[in-house]
């Protein structure tokens, strides 16, 4: 068998002059699936938790690792616009918590509905957006998902209600919790803990750390955040606890963030730059799923590099469309204030200039 | 006739000999006759050379002296008790009776309201009221039978939440429900302010129309009650006309209020209704049983009138109203009489071709006088006269 697929691969190799590491890829055996031990979570008011061991199949640990690369890459692209004033106003990065975003949305289905804050990128990419769509809204073209007016702060998609700029503080939180756990509302409530609410440590903003208990008579649930197959299991966890109509449940992921709070952040202010690196060197999310995968056979690192090539161009291409698409014009600065039959007039900086509003 | 003239212009002018009344500017306090008529007094009288002797005398000379201090002046440090219930006074003038929309029924404010609910219930199977007490027929009764006749899941009570509430219901009418919120009284909207003003106002604008909060409808009882003190008696409009991409409306009556709820649940906007709480039990007249709409910023001149306009919306139409019979009755002034009626967007129109035609403007409300929705008014009508001025001059000099 062996030496028949060495022949065939010799002529293919011949004829199509594909690279090598394609054959040495077709002729290896990588396993279907492996068990993983996932750390187990703290539980406040639950009996019992998600599972402490999971099954990755390799499918899904390349649409993973494929998913996340793809943030990570967003991110880091969408830093380097900035920087070079491409992109203006506001941007909060995610870059560190890859797992969040992939993993919540490996435990929901389509058609479940996320809203969340304005750390947004991760999850609009992950709710169904492309990376143009989105590179495109924070350079502010017309190819951009809010047609450019919403940003980086405003994205929005099926299912996803963005991206919001104002975002609950405590009193509206404690008031939905409230509402939620009286109507029995399936809602899961999740906190992407970074450590860090701008720039000021948890340890310095919360009476209670502890924010997967603040939810008081609400269960809730402490997952490790850079571990994805941790959020994994947690999320379907939550989500059949709340489709069983038991009512809402607090998720508290512990996760971490490279960047600083946003671009205008250097993110080195209040905490050392040490500790950004030890995270990075030991629980950087995408490096944990590439060293499970290589372990365990799922996947050879230069599949995984080949990946990290083709995800690399698809951001470039997407940047590349990003910066040359037209801004939108700007006579629909005025559009969509009010739904109104007929369009409106809508003064300007100064009372001769005027914007039609239509919507 | 000069350009309209601002209060404190007033003042001053009084001190000089009298010239054609200029009445103009904002003249408000409280909804009582007092106000009208004062403004109305002093000037008038000054022009008309009164001197009547003793108390009255007195009176008038006061309150001519500094129209603004007389104002602000309480009715008790005149002495007269028949003054200080003048101050809570106000008759409620009821509309003669719509024949266009089919058969009617003698209705008061609130029960007016239950009506435009209970049609939208029926007519929308997404409609959905829900506020404070709202279950058991509300504080007001506005929402009485309601939860009997469409269930309890259609009308259901919240927590004490302003906040909670307001965002619930921009939440549910973001996925399409039509949402009528209620909160108990405009004095405890001030916690849903952000969510009103930073979400709901601006959810279709930055989704670029993706998503939209537009079928939200939040009602709240509005304005003085006589008793209500500091928070059971606030008139906010004023800080929502300050927001873009919500609307605001106040009616005058059970006819009006019906048909602009209507509209406001039926509108493409988030809307706020408020509804004046001394006319709930007060005002009585002939409502149609069946839906009907009003538009919304329209403004509707109640009675025509050739030398003063006035304006005003909710409760103090009625004030104004009787000020306009009064005038024409003493002084023989001939007021026109206007009913703002929504509060943004405002129909300029028809308050600046009023003011075209009569030269002089009043606006009077509850609300404090700064910052209060007739410094807009006010501004934007002289802003109009001027334009209208410049080009009349550019064509006919």
């Amino acid at each position: 068998m062996r030496k028949m697929l060495a022949a065939v691969s010799r002529v293919l190799s011949g004829v199509a002059q594909k690279p090598a590491s394609r054959v040495l890829v077709a002729s290896r055996n990588f396993a279907n699936d492996a068990t993983f031990e996932i750390k187990k979570c703290d539980l406040h008011r639950l009996e019992e938790g998600p599972p402490v061991t999971t099954v990755l199949t390799r499918e899904d640990g390349l649409k993973y690792y494929r998913m996340m690369q793809t943030v990570r890459r967003m991110e880091l692209k969408a830093d380097q616009l900035y920087k070079q004033k491409i992109i203006r106003g506001f941007c909060h990065l995610c870059d560190g918590q890859e797992a969040c975003c992939v993993g919540l949305e490996a435990g929901i289905n389509p058609t479940d509905h996320l809203i969340t804050a304005y750390r947004a990128h991760g999850f609009t990419f992950t709710r169904g957006l492309s990376v143009r769509e989105i590179l495109a809204e924070l350079t502010g073209r017309r190819g951009g998902c809010a047609k450019g007016k919403g940003g980086s702060m405003h994205m929005y998609a099926k299912n996803f209600y963005g991206g919001n700029g104002i975002v609950g503080a405590q009193g509206q939180i404690f008031e939905a919790y409230n509402m939620a756990a009286l109507w029995k509302l399936p809602c899961i409530f999740i906190c992407e803990n970074n450590r860090y609410g701008m720039g000021t440590s948890v340890e310095r903003a919360a009476a209670s750390t502890d924010y997967y208990k603040r939810g008081d008579f609400i269960p809730g649930l402490r997952v490790d955040g850079m571990d994805i197959l941790c959020v994994r299991e947690a999320t379907r966890f939550a989500a059949a606890y709340c489709r069983s109509g038991k009512g809402p449940i607090l998720m508290e992921l512990q996760t971490y963030r490279y960047h600083g709070h946003s671009m205008s952040d250097p993110g080195v202010s209040y905490r050392t730059r040490e500790e950004i690196q030890e995270v990075r060197s030991k629980s950087d999310p995408i490096m944990l799923l590439k060293d499970r995968m290589v372990n365990s056979n799922l996947a050879s690192v230069e599949e995984l590099k080949e990946i990290d090539v083709e995800v690399r161009k698809e951001i470039e291409d997407a940047a590349q469309f990003a910066t040359a698409d037209p801004e939108p014009p700007l006579e629909e600065l005025g559009y969509h204030i009010y739904s109104s039959d007929p369009p409106f007039e809508v003064r300007g900086a100064n009372q001769w200039i005027k914007f039609k509003s239509i919507s | 006739m000069g350009p309209p003239l601002r209060l404190n212009q007033c003042r001053s002018r009084l001190g000089a000999p009298p010239s054609l009344p200029a009445v103009c500017g904002r003249v408000a306090r409280n909804p009582g006759l007092q106000v009208g008529m004062a403004a109305f007094a002093a000037t008038a009288g000054r022009l008309l050379g009164l001197r009547a002797a003793g108390t009255e005398g007195r009176l008038l000379r006061l309150r001519g002296a500094g129209l603004q201090r007389a104002l602000l002046q309480p009715a008790s440090a005149t002495g007269d008790a028949a003054q200080r219930r003048q101050v809570a006074h106000f008759t409620f003038q009821p509309d003669p009776e719509p024949q266009e929309y089919g058969q009617t029924q003698k209705m008061n404010l609130f029960q007016a309201i239950t009506s435009a609910l209970d049609n939208s219930l029926a007519k929308d199977p997404t409609a959905v009221i829900f506020g404070e007490d709202v279950a058991f027929g509300g504080v007001f009764r506005c929402t009485v039978g309601l939860r009997d006749k469409y269930g309890k899941d259609r009308v259901f009570n919240t927590p004490l939440c302003e906040q909670g509430i307001v965002g619930f219901g921009i939440g549910i009418a973001v996925t399409g429900a039509t949402a009528i919120a209620e909160i108990q009284f405009a004095d405890y909207i001030f916690p849903a302010f952000d969510q009103i003003v930073n979400e709901a106002a601006k959810y279709r604008y930055r989704s670029g129309d993706l998503f939209n909060c537009g079928s939200l409808t939040i009602r709240a009882p509005w304005g003085c009650v006589g008793h209500g003190a500091l928070y059971h008696s606030q008139s906010p409009e004023a800080f929502f006309a300050h927001c873009p991409g919500i609307k605001v409306v106040v009616p005058r009556s059970p006819f009006q209020a019906k048909g602009l709820l209507l509209s406001c649940i039926e509108d493409k906007n988030p809307c706020i209704f408020f509804e004046p709480k001394i006319l709930y039990r007060a005002a009585v007249e002939q409502v149609p049983v069946e839906p009907y709409h009003i538009p919304l910023s329209q403004a509707e001149v109640i009675q025509e009138g050739s030398d003063v306009t006035l304006v005003a919306w909710g409760t103090q139409v009625h004030v104004m109203r009787e000020v306009a019979s009064m005038a024409q009755e003493k002084l023989g002034v001939s007021c026109e009489v206007i009913d703002l009626k929504t509060i943004l967007p405002w129909d300029m129109d028809t308050v600046c071709k009023s003011v075209i035609k009569t030269g002089r403007l009043l606006i009077s409300h509850e609300a404090p006088l700064t910052g209060g929705f007739a410094s807009e008014i006010s501004s934007t009508v002289q802003l109009y006269k001027r334009l209208l001025s410049f080009f009349l001059k550019s064509f006919w000099m």
